[in-house]
């Protein structure tokens, strides 16, 4: 840490320091841009977490999460702007692909305008909205931004911002489709989009061109409402994101408020919550081929898969009380202790689950035509896994071994034995084969809990009103679907000043565009099912 | 084996020992044409009911069971419901072309109905070129699909409509050539002439190689046809919502619905005349008394039958493989069924020439 | 008249007061029996054959596929003909939230489906806003943009009460009346002119 430190300060001598779990670089804006590209290339912190935009009320600014691959360091870089008029920063879009969207999602919420990002229109919020929600002066009055009665309106050009030499900034419109394009709207309400996204599709015949994603379909402001909410309350959003990761996103969370409330878990509710993590993500990866098998065309698989889906439903229904939104976790613990047959449930699950992978193997992942419409479909490159930030089983499809439960073990991972599971093909039956293989791997980690469940109590005791001492914190976690991070800022009061999170879906939504150019319309839906993103998880 | 020839002559001399013979003629029109409507909805309605159920149980489901026993009913309130749903007329839509798409292809199948071999007497025009009929009334549905996918006005149907296109023209040789192939060795196109040379022995047993070849050609092709998975890209749910008729509502959605099943029954019916014996029973030369027992089946069981046990195949790979990609089912066509057959139909002459055949 | 269907008695269902006051305001002016009877049969069509529309937005949608697995199967009730095209569906399971930018798109749906159409609210979302009560992008209660002729609590819903609130719609459905009297078509026309979207009309 103080070797970086002292890196950094060679180079920029103009860069502020603060010592945290995290070393966090403040910088000015203008040498932003240098300072990244010197972390990125001599430094290797080639992984760009994510992007959190703030508003500290005298100032906006930007909090970047950086990670190195090789050894997993990370460092946070601060860049703030106290223009609340046009505020303005230097995008580093051209450093990681993935820095694009994070940006439009920033100037989506608080306004803050990049220079030089090539696409500078809103992300989430239609073309009309007026305000920047996240900021803390915006302005909630339905009436300001009512019920849309008409269609929305769009534009078929993008902003760009562009320095001169001189040092003004100049707005540019540039053409997101040529004029001659085939356009084709696929989405929000198509059954291949798992969920409201919508592509807009510039196809040649059946090749496709060019597609523009669109998101917001099911923004919710979850980031926003938290705001209002103390912190037991903020958690049973994380339900409602990705609804399959339901029990890791509250891991999640609820870690994050523990480590900053400096309350220790006990053993069993730490074994209780990794048991509930990796049972949901057998559920969740089964549901994955279940609809992905559907887009193919193999409608039947989704019954098989959905089968021992509904056992892992019915053990969490008897212990959560619910099938889908278990608001389970809690600050200090779980809710309730283990439903009494909790144990017999699981074994039972566990002794179906071999056979059943074989049955799908045998019925669908040695097919012939699956193999042809999978094999070498949508690469995605280990170098464009890394600049897309695609993390979970997609990422490690393409060779990137980036399985938190790894490289950063959180609760009680680190005395577990499994395996991460990395491929190197990239490709959609790579991604397909992941899920498949991490199916077992956690069938492995529940094995070796399930009868090694510590006695103790499930939920220690927490304060009624809790408060937060002032500071800021990111974890992450594992999700079903990648890295889920969350950022918290407290200013000691019974809310949470702001909180980020950072959802696995969004990058692998924005990388649609990359890896389906030059392949078929039928491929879209290959890819775009491969990369199981889940809509109301990117759009929060 | 009741020759169903003796019905129809008896209400002919019927009809025309009392009538004059224009008018004979027109009565037996409409009389074979309101049976021909019964036996095409009945048959429809069966069909839907009968691939629902077979989903089912590739599935592990029920199926459909609250309407009617058995869920029997159920595709007859579908088609209560989808008689008196909206007909809904767009803007900016060739009107007339988006009206005809779904008549002319619900025509293609209605036609290939007539040279079918119900049964024993039971054919509506016995033609000598039957079966050079039937493969051209098949291509008219084509031209419904692709008029429908382009009156629409919108981009997914004329995506379907044109897959669609080069679909059916791709498979339409591989039909032809395999039909062909067993047109050469029953040496006519008569359909009752074929039906009549399998008497003893079925063609899929007497031209053994070759036609066992002809018949997985036909059977792949003639699914393909169909637009039934794993073929059904013109419609492929996931990729164009409902592919060429997505605009359609109502009853012309219906008509779309019912072809699909009917052709999937001509499909069937087609490789029973070619294969199976049409509506001949199962003879074995020398088991005489089997043989007698199998013509107490009546005939057209035995057709409708063979049929059905046939489009249980064809269903049956819809629910078990995943769709192909467009250029990977042009590429099946061009590059493997279509040499294959070629090869077959060379193979199936020299049979015939040789007389190696039983 | 008690409305039932095959698979529940009446005494089981709950809201009968509600079918009952709709029998009444049907039959103020007396039944036609031949007009009466037509109704009777088509009623019996639409009410055993509902196809939904695939649409979904989030938790609840997973819900309505779970519906069609194995497990609860709405095969049985011939509802698992689940078209893609708006054209070709029966109701709308507005399955999840709707948001500003999604309730053009939704009203648009709801347009284009063909009559007779229905819409189940599904979830707390749909109904009321829900969890995100207090939150600046969502809608609160798809009511706001379409008529709803079933709402279903829940967070989310389960399968069994899907099915129950979609044999509740397939009651209200068999007391309908397609042949003069009070007609449906007029409350709904009613109910747009009131909630009017600009640009969208086909």
């Amino acid at each position: 840490m103080a070797e970086i430190q002292q890196r950094i300060a060679g180079l920029f001598p103009e860069a502020t320091f603060e010592e945290g779990d995290i070393l966090t670089v403040g910088i000015p804006d203008a040498k932003w841009h240098d300072l990244a590209l010197a972390l990125r290339d001599q430094l290797h912190f080639d992984y760009l977490i994510t992007i959190v935009g703030m508003d500290w009320v005298e100032t906006l600014g930007c909090v970047y999460y950086l990670e190195s691959t090789s050894d997993h360091t990370r460092i946070a870089v601060k860049v703030t702007t106290t223009d609340r008029e046009k505020p303005m920063l230097h995008s580093i879009a051209d450093l990681w692909s993935i820095a694009g969207i994070y940006e439009r999602e920033v100037y989506d919420f608080f306004g803050i305008i990049f220079i030089g990002n090539p696409d500078m229109r809103r992300l989430f919020l239609s073309i009309d909205w007026k305000g920047f929600p996240l900021r803390k002066d915006y302005d909630e009055n339905p009436d300001v931004n009512p019920v849309p009665t008409d269609n929305e309106r769009q534009s078929d050009f993008t902003d760009t911002y562009v320095e001169l030499p001189d040092g003004t900034v100049e707005k540019r419109e540039e053409r997101v489709f040529q004029p001659d394009d085939f356009v084709v709207n696929i989405g929000p309400q198509h059954p291949a989009t798992h969920g409201v996204l919508r592509f807009r599709t510039a196809v040649d015949g059946e090749t496709i061109k060019k597609i523009d994603v669109y998101m917001g379909y099911i923004h919710r402001g979850i980031e926003k409402i938290c705001e209002k909410l103390t912190y037991p309350q903020t958690l049973h959003f994380m339900d409602r994101m990705d609804y399959f990761s339901a029990h890791p996103y509250h891991h999640g969370l609820c870690m994050t408020i523990e480590e900053a409330a400096g309350i220790e878990i006990s053993r069993r509710a730490q074994v209780i919550r990794v048991l509930m993590d990796e049972l949901s993500r057998i559920a969740s990866h089964c549901l994955f081929i279940g609809t992905f098998c559907m887009d193919l065309g193999a409608t039947t698989m989704l019954f098989y898969t959905l089968r021992v889906r509904e056992q892992i439903l019915d053990i969490m229904d008897k212990t959560c009380g619910a099938r889908m939104t278990f608001n389970y976790e809690c600050i200090g613990g779980v809710m309730q202790d283990l439903a009494p047959d909790f144990v017999q449930d699981v074994k039972a699950l566990l002794a179906v689950i071999p056979q059943n992978v074989k049955e799908y193997n045998k019925l669908f992942t040695g097919n012939v035509i699956t193999k042809n419409r999978m094999e070498g479909v949508g690469v995605l490159s280990h170098e464009d896994a890394i600049s897309w930030a695609v993390t979970g089983p997609s990422g490690r499809a393409s060779g990137w071994a980036c399985d938190q439960r790894k490289a950063a073990p959180y609760s009680i991972y680190s005395e577990l034995d499994f395996e991460e599971v990395v491929r190197h093909e990239g490709d959609s039956m790579a991604r397909f084969k992941v899920r498949m293989d991490e199916i077992v791997q956690s069938a492995r980690i529940i094995e070796q809990l399930i009868d090694n469940i510590p006695e103790g109590e499930y939920c220690v005791k927490v304060p009624k009103v809790l408060k937060l001492p002032v500071g800021h914190w990111f974890r992450t976690v594992e999700g079903c679907r990648g890295t889920f991070g969350v950022y918290l800022e407290s200013d000691g009061t019974v809310n949470p000043y702001r909180i980020k999170l950072v959802p696995p879906s969004l990058n692998a939504a924005a990388v649609v565009d990359h890896i389906t150019r030059g392949n078929k319309i039928a491929d879209l839906i290959t890819i775009g099912g491969s990369l199981d993103y889940i809509v109301p998880d990117m759009d929060r | 084996m009741f020759d169903f020839s003796i019905l129809t002559n008896w209400i002919h001399n019927l009809l025309s020992s009392f009538m004059p013979g224009w008018l004979t003629v027109t009565v037996e029109c409409v009389l074979i044409g309101v049976v021909l409507l019964l036996t095409y909805s009945v048959l429809a309605l069966f069909y839907i009911w009968f691939e629902r159920k077979i989903c089912a149980a590739f599935q592990c489901r029920l199926g459909p069971n609250r309407v009617g026993p058995m869920g029997l009913l159920q595709s007859v309130a579908d088609m209560f419901k989808i008689l008196i749903k909206e007909l809904i007329s767009l803007k900016h839509t060739d009107k007339f072309l988006f009206a005809l798409a779904p008549y002319l292809v619900i025509l293609a199948s209605m036609l290939a109905f007539a040279v079918l071999p119900w049964g024993n007497g039971l054919q509506i025009i016995d033609f000598n070129i039957g079966i050079f009929f039937l493969i051209a009334v098949s291509s008219i549905g084509v031209l419904g699909i692709l008029l429908a996918g382009w009156s629409s006005n919108n981009k997914f149907t004329l995506i379907g409509a044109l897959r669609s296109g080069a679909q059916m023209v791709s498979y339409e040789l591989s039909v032809g050539l395999s039909v062909l192939t067993m047109v050469v060795f029953a040496g006519t196109m008569s359909v009752g002439g074929i039906v009549e040379a399998q008497k003893d022995c079925w063609f899929i047993f007497s031209a053994h190689i070759p036609a066992i070849i002809a018949f997985i050609v036909y059977l792949i092709a003639g699914t393909a046809e169909t637009n039934r998975g794993p073929f059904d890209l013109p419609e492929a749910e996931s990729e164009l919502t409902a592919g060429y008729h997505t605009e359609y509502s109502g009853i012309h959605f219906g008509f779309f619905y019912l072809a699909e099943y009917l052709n999937l029954f001509i499909v069937s019916g087609v490789a029973t005349l070619l294969f199976f014996g049409g509506w001949m029973p199962l003879h074995f030369p020398g088991w005489d008394t089997f043989n007698h027992i199998m013509d107490f089946i009546p005939s057209v069981i035995w057709f409708i039958a063979k049929a059905i046990a046939l489009s249980f195949i064809i269903i049956w790979f819809k629910w078990t493989f995943p769709r192909l990609r467009i250029d990977q089912m042009l590429a099946l066509e061009w590059k493997y069924l279509l040499p294959i057959n070629l090869f077959n139909l060379v193979l199936m002459v020299l049979i015939v020439v040789y007389g190696i055949h039983f | 008249m008690e409305v039932t269907t095959k698979s529940m008695p009446y005494e089981a269902w709950k809201d009968n007061e509600y079918i009952e006051s709709l029998i009444n305001e049907l039959q103020q002016n007396g039944t036609n029996v031949i007009v009466g009877s037509f109704d009777k049969l088509i009623n019996w069509g639409r009410s055993n054959s509902l196809w939904p529309l695939t649409f979904a937005t989030s938790c609840c949608g997973i819900e309505f596929v779970s519906l069609g697995a194995a497990r609860f199967d709405m095969a049985r009730f011939g509802w698992e003909v689940a078209r893609s095209s708006p054209r070709q569906a029966d109701f709308i399971m507005v399955a999840g939230t709707i948001v500003h930018r999604m309730a053009p798109v939704l009203r648009r749906l709801y347009d284009q489906l063909a009559e007779p159409k229905y819409v189940i609210a599904t979830g707390a979302c749909a109904v009321s806003g829900g969890p995100f009560k207090k939150s600046y992008h969502v809608v609160m209660g798809v009511d706001k943009i379409i008529p709803v002729d079933v709402y279903l609590p829940g967070c989310p819903p389960r399968p069994e009460a899907m099915i129950y609130a979609i044999m509740q719609l397939s009651r209200k459905i068999k007391v309908e009346r397609f042949f003069g009297g009070v007609n449906r078509q007029q409350k709904q026309e009613e109910f747009l002119r009131e909630h009017p979207i600009e640009g969208v009309d086909d």
